[in-house]
């Protein structure tokens, strides 16, 4: 079916993949609504004609431009600092390192430096660990593993089996592992097709992250994850 | 008890949208819907009217479902709107009479330098604080009288209704032909032309100079106070606010207090500097407009910038030359390069708004040679809407008498962050963005909510303001005059290009 659409640059209807391949319109209909959904098929404005999407060309390239990601998290990641009172950033994988896309202050009117375009090493930090989770292309993946304070994860084995529960609970936690006295939580974003864009996490204190059992608190946990799904959906339907 | 939040609804140039705010200002839920932007003849932009309501009738439900609220949570609807967008309808049936015409249609070119006679275009700024241009909306209401048969006469007898586009909303939202509240607020009847800046009623002197009559006219009101209760859409909520975008963005930014300002940055950008209660007259080409009006209080006032074309240059990057996919990668192209490479585009699309109010301008992009790629004139995209901000603000300076310390900005572009550092190096100022980007719905929340005493005060509204980030300036002050030359070198050669014959 891309074969056939790549051929054709005015598109072709539903009818004319049906006839060409062999296949009943519904099955067509249901591949190219999977097609598009992930970005590769676009339809004309009629509605009637599909057509393969630049996107197809660009498969290889990191497709989400981080400058988009920032205008998309924008709104939420204020929400999310306005709600928890914590610096927000949104983060995303570059060659091996996490680079900030996008930094809102923690809303007490403090000094602070926007620290856009920055890299934070991401086996140290919650941002880069819920990334870094949902990697793929092993690259991405530091082979030293460089102390930051006593309790950076630096032994491989206990790094796969943290990314492995952030995996499992698709959130990332972060507990004096950069910075002392400094904890954070946060969660992957899933652009087109669910793929991992990069992630949104919060960073505070201890005494405000976690609880008096020194857990991250529930409420803050659950607001990163709403904002990160926030941020995603946004992503998958203007598409 | 369940929460309770104020519904802003914004019925902007490209969509309508609908956001829910919570007691301490933050954004709950958006739910959006674009309209169609019909360009009947080169230099016309219109909306269908009745496709607006249709979406305001989806968005605002869609934004109380997000969320899993009920109706009854929502105290009260704030709307904002495009300002000048002018429509005429039937009041017994309810219908647009014709296409709504919109903010940048400049078909009222001939009209415009007709009515500005020997005076010139100032004649009227005394009365309305505002020049004779195609921007506001007497010029095209009574360009729609004259030119649709019969309508005048059904215009006299009061058949017919006149109202920008939060009228019409407000109108739609009381039952329509079926009771309908025929009603504007001081800001949005201050855009028109025809109200009085004073006395903040309609001016006869105004109806009689643009033959307009007074029968298609709503009734001006304070921007905040309760309209009404709607009927349609969210029964039994009551509406309590209504205000031009701009002026909502500024509530929303909470500049209260005289000397304070903000910037807008959307398909326009519009920088306001609240005045107090003082009416200041520019001489520099900004607009006298009103800032809002809270219940029977003395309204206050504003001094506006307005550039017409910002946001929508990157629009017409994307759209137009096909250079990006979306407006947010135009950064991502800009960052390819580390200046402009001596390319300077001027946007005079339709004409150049403040501060040199030339509508016979057009767009040039100067300093073209062999060395420019697309990177550079990305940035030139860029900084055209950071060296227009400059023009204001130098213009806002000399007017006030005050010079800017600090600019707070919102709006869509304050995402792009070489935009923002540009505009601090340019203007040699802090710019401050605030927690909340999505000011002009705040402001009409806000000013709903304190109609309805969801919240108590000003200083109440002002604890909700929080920094969410910022930038210093660092350039160095050779570079930025020799750019600023530069640029005004540019603007000079976008003047004169359309003759009168043509």
């Amino acid at each position: 079916m891309l074969r056939l659409l790549a051929a054709a640059p005015d598109g072709l209807g539903v009818a004319d993949l049906g006839n060409a391949l062999g296949l009943a319109k519904t099955t067509v209909h249901g591949i190219l609504r999977t097609l598009h959904q992930v970005g590769f098929v676009e339809q004309d404005h009629s509605g009637a004609h599909y057509h393969l999407s630049d996107a197809f060309g660009r498969l290889g390239e990191s497709y989400l431009d981080p400058n988009e990601l920032r205008s998309r998290a924008i709104n939420w990641a204020d929400s999310l600092a306005s709600r928890s009172g914590e610096v927000v950033r949104v983060g995303r994988l570059v060659e091996g390192k996490v680079v900030v896309v996008h930094h809102v202050f923690r809303p007490d009117d403090s000094d602070q430096d926007l620290d856009v375009g920055t890299t934070l090493p991401p086996h140290a930090c919650a941002l880069g660990k819920a990334v870094l989770a949902f990697d793929t292309s092993g690259a991405a993946r530091p082979r030293k593993l460089e102390a930051f304070t006593t309790r950076t994860i630096v032994d491989p084995t206990r790094l796969a089996e943290e990314l492995a529960s952030v995996r499992a609970r698709e959130w990332a936690a972060e507990f004096e592992e950069h910075t002392v006295e400094l904890a954070g939580i946060a969660a992957p974003i899933r652009g087109l097709g669910g793929l991992v864009v990069g992630a949104v996490g919060l960073t505070g204190r201890i005494e405000r992250i976690c609880d008096s059992r020194l857990r991250h608190r529930p409420d803050l946990v659950s607001m990163v994850r709403a904002t990160a799904e926030a941020i995603g959906r946004d992503l998958r339907e203007d598409n | 008890m369940a929460e309770r939040y104020v519904a802003a609804v914004d019925q902007g140039t490209n969509s309508s949208r609908c956001i829910l705010f919570d007691r301490r200002g933050r954004l709950v839920s958006v739910a959006q819907r674009e309209h169609r932007q019909l360009f009947p003849r080169p230099g016309w932009v219109e909306h269908d009217a009745e496709e607006i309501w249709r979406n305001v009738t989806r968005v605002v439900p869609a934004a109380v479902r997000q969320i899993g609220a009920e109706p009854s949570q929502i105290v009260a609807i704030g709307i904002t709107n495009q300002r000048e967008t002018s429509l005429l309808w039937d009041r017994a049936t309810g219908r647009p009479i014709g296409n709504a015409v919109v903010w940048q249609d400049t078909r009222t070119d001939r009209l415009v330098t007709e009515l500005a006679g020997d005076e010139g275009p100032d004649r009227f700024q005394d009365l309305c604080g505002l020049p004779l241009t195609t921007y506001f909306s007497a010029p095209r209401l009574r360009w729609m009288l004259d030119h649709t048969p019969g309508l005048r006469q059904r215009a006299e007898r009061g058949e017919v209704l006149f109202g920008t586009m939060e009228t019409w909303l407000i109108w739609n939202f009381t039952g329509g032909a079926n009771g309908g509240l025929h009603v504007t607020d001081v800001t949005n009847a201050s855009r028109t032309m025809l109200m009085n800046i004073e006395t903040l009623e309609w001016d006869d002197q105004l109806l009689e100079a643009f033959d307009v009559p007074r029968a298609v006219l709503p009734e001006i009101r304070p921007s905040s106070g309760v309209f009404a209760t709607a009927t349609e859409v969210l029964p039994g909520v009551r509406i309590g606010a209504a205000l031009g975008d701009q002026q909502a963005a500024l509530f929303g930014q909470t500049c209260f207090s005289a000397g304070e300002a903000k910037c807008t940055y959307g398909t326009g950008s519009f920088l306001l500097l609240h005045t107090g209660q003082e009416i200041v007259r520019s001489k520099h080409g900004m607009l006298t407009t009103v800032a809002y009006q809270i219940g029977d209080e003395p309204a206050s006032y504003a001094l506006e910038g307005s550039m017409a074309v910002t946001g929508s240059l990157v629009q017409w990057f994307r759209d137009g030359l096909g250079l990006i996919h979306t407006a947010a990668e135009i950064e991502t192209l800009a960052r390819t390069v580390e200046d402009n490479g001596g390319a300077y585009i001027v946007p005079a699309f339709s004409g150049l708004f403040a501060p040199h109010w030339r509508s016979e301008a057009r767009g040039v992009i100067a300093g073209l040679t062999g060395y420019i790629t697309k990177g550079h004139l990305a940035r030139a995209v860029l900084e055209a809407t950071g060296f227009q901000t400059l023009e204001v603000v130098d213009a806002m300076n000399a007017d006030s008498g005050i010079a800017l310390t600090a600019l707070k900005v919102d709006g869509g572009m304050t995402a792009n962050n070489l935009l923002m550092q540009f505009l601090a190096d340019l203007l040699d100022v802090r710019v401050v963005r605030p927690m909340v980007t999505e000011t002009v719905s705040l402001g009409a929340a806000y000013a709903a909510g304190l109609a309805v005493g969801y919240w108590p005060d000003l200083e109440g509204l002002r604890s909700n303001w929080h920094r969410a980030g910022q930038w210093l300036p660092h350039m160095d002050p050779a570079r930025r005059e020799t750019e600023y030359a530069n640029w005004k070198a540019a603007v000079q050669r976008t003047f004169n290009w359309i003759r009168p014959d043509q």
